[in-house]
């Protein structure tokens, strides 16, 4: 899933300024279960704004809606007849949710509530974790399912840097040693061999570095 | 011969080498550079400059290298994953070599957190492994890491940049029994030489050295080990608790904290290490790393019985 978490409302407090009647836009999906965009959390966040506005004398409508989804366009386009009458809308959703909005109603100004943080998943109640950083080229065969992309603090591919003490990462006693964790893994599945072989050079043409990326299944478009 | 560098033919001669490390400065100070290569020259075979250690900046490793070479040093270039991506690190290893370094340390890099630009965005294009790999091909197959000849134009012809390839080892960071693993890797990778995480705790060395010589790598790559004079217990007691990777036994705290003399006793400690790590079978060499204490290397090597420096041999 996709993790985020809310902005402190002292940094979405001035992206309101100048608008008269704001809608705050909620997503029922990943940020409703990670706790930082849904209903409810749209309901607190409304509320703010609107006690907000009233201590600076300010006469400011503030309206509440969460949708299913803010990343697909047939979601967002529920919200034609709502969003009329409003001169600014907060996503609540992660960063695609606010760009889906913003496309959708070009004439519009979108502004975040949320910062996106990372895919991953509640690792106990409270706390999520980063699992994935959507590299493009998947190695998890490799590295007995433990991602060093996104679990080693320099995504290093060849085993742990001489940072690594007692399971934890040089740079946070926090932080478990993600090559560690490899290593303990493919010992416990007898495939320690697998570390031997040095893994090439990495392609990060595939990741983010090869500029906007894009899926297509010709066989799927219209 | 594979680079020719002064610290190979050394090496190849059979001398056991002392190498040293020069940091440089966080300024425009040209004559602190020329001040620490003058402290050094003559001490050491070989002179590691530091890339940006702990990740703070400085000038960088290879134009204080170069400065170090015309001061008469033989530099060992530091170059880290962390702030280069793949066109960066080959542009610069040819940079070096036209400048006339020979010698090129593969490292990781400490992670930019602990520098003094924290909200940096780091690189590691390549880990240092993939680093070694690139470097060694680029001198013995004369190709760029993307496979393209290293010619300037098609008629030109190949100039291949010939760097003699080192890389470190931390026998004291976890998983200890992957660490000899690592080290057969990187030389797998094309690492010509070796210089050891500073060593404190001796018979967790020796396990790791016997593991390396059961596998023969010893046979296969030049292992310096790395030796640090300390100053005081604090700086060991500091290392101990802040620094991952290292193992710092609680007597040699002690053994610290009980001299009248903590730099003499700092001296002293350093000059046993060299003379026990000598001892150890697969050892070539020791690398002194004096951190910001480049004066006292010359102490350090005239104690241990290292001076005078050898000569390459007349061919």
């Amino acid at each position: 899933m996709i993790v985020a978490e809310q902005k402190d409302i002292a940094e979405i407090i001035p992206m309101t300024e100048g608008y008269q009647n704001i809608l705050v836009i909620g997503c029922d999906t990943c940020v409703t279960v990670c706790l930082a965009g849904g209903a409810k959390e749209v309901a607190i966040l409304a509320c703010s704004l609107r006690l907000a506005a009233r201590a600076r004398g300010k006469k400011v409508q503030v309206d509440e809606i969460s949708i299913e989804r803010q990343c697909e366009k047939e979601f967002v386009d529920s919200l034609q007849s709502t969003v009329r009458g409003h001169d600014l809308l907060i996503s609540m959703g992660c960063g695609i949710g606010v760009q889906t909005i913003a496309e959708q109603f070009p004439n519009l100004a979108v502004v975040p509530a949320l910062n996106t943080k990372l895919l991953g998943l509640p690792e106990r109640q409270g706390v999520w974790v980063e699992r994935c950083q959507a590299c493009g080229q998947c190695i998890l065969d490799k590295t007995g399912g433990i991602c060093p992309i996104s679990r080693c603090s320099k995504s290093l591919l060849n085993g742990p840097c001489g940072g690594s003490q007692n399971g934890k990462c040089e740079i946070n006693k926090e932080i478990d040693c993600g090559w560690h964790l490899i290593y303990e893994r493919l010992k416990s599945l007898g495939r320690l061999g697998c570390l031997e072989e040095i893994m090439p050079a990495k392609d990060w043409s595939r990741s983010r570095n090869g500029g906007p990326r894009k899926v297509i299944r010709e066989d799927m478009c219209l | 011969m594979k680079a020719g560098s002064r610290l190979e033919k050394l090496l190849i001669q059979g001398e056991f080498v002392a190498t040293a490390e020069l940091g440089p400065p966080k300024s425009a100070d040209i004559q602190l550079i020329k001040h620490k290569a003058g402290i050094l020259r003559g001490f050491a075979d070989a002179v590691n400059i530091t890339d940006n250690q702990t990740a703070i900046v400085r000038v960088s490793s290879i134009a204080a290298g170069k400065i170090a070479l015309d001061e008469g040093l033989e530099p060992i270039i530091q170059m880290t994953c962390r702030d280069r991506n793949r066109l960066a690190m080959q542009s610069d290893i040819l940079g070096a070599y036209v400048l006339g370094l020979r010698n090129l340390l593969c490292l990781s890099g400490d992670h930019q957190s602990f520098g003094n630009h924290p909200q940096a965005k780091n690189v590691y294009d390549l880990d240092s492994i993939q680093l070694v790999q690139m470097a060694k091909r680029m001198r013995d197959e004369k190709v760029f890491q993307c496979g393209e000849e290293i010619r300037n134009t098609k008629k030109s012809d190949l100039l291949e940049p010939r760097m003699f390839l080192g890389v470190a080892a931390n026998p004291f960071a976890d998983p200890f029994e992957f660490r000899v693993v690592r080290l057969a890797k990187k030389i797998k990778a094309g690492a010509d030489f070796v210089q050891t995480q500073c060593i404190f705790d001796l018979p967790k060395f020796k396990r790791w050295m016997e593991m390396v010589v059961d596998q023969g790598l010893h046979e296969k790559v030049f292992i310096l080990a790395g030796i640090m004079p300390i100053k005081s217990p604090k700086v060991l007691q500091y290392m101990k608790n802040n620094v991952a990777g290292m193992s710092i036994p609680d007597e040699l705290i002690r053994r610290m904290e009980g001299a009248k003399d903590a730099k003499a006793e700092g001296v002293k400690i350093c000059v046993e290490l060299i003379q026990a790590v000598r001892e150890i079978p697969g050892i070539r060499g020791v690398h002194i790393m004096a951190v910001e204490w480049e004066e006292i290397v010359p102490t350090v090597v005239r104690e241990a019985g290292l001076w005078p420096r050898p000569e390459v041999a007349a061919e």
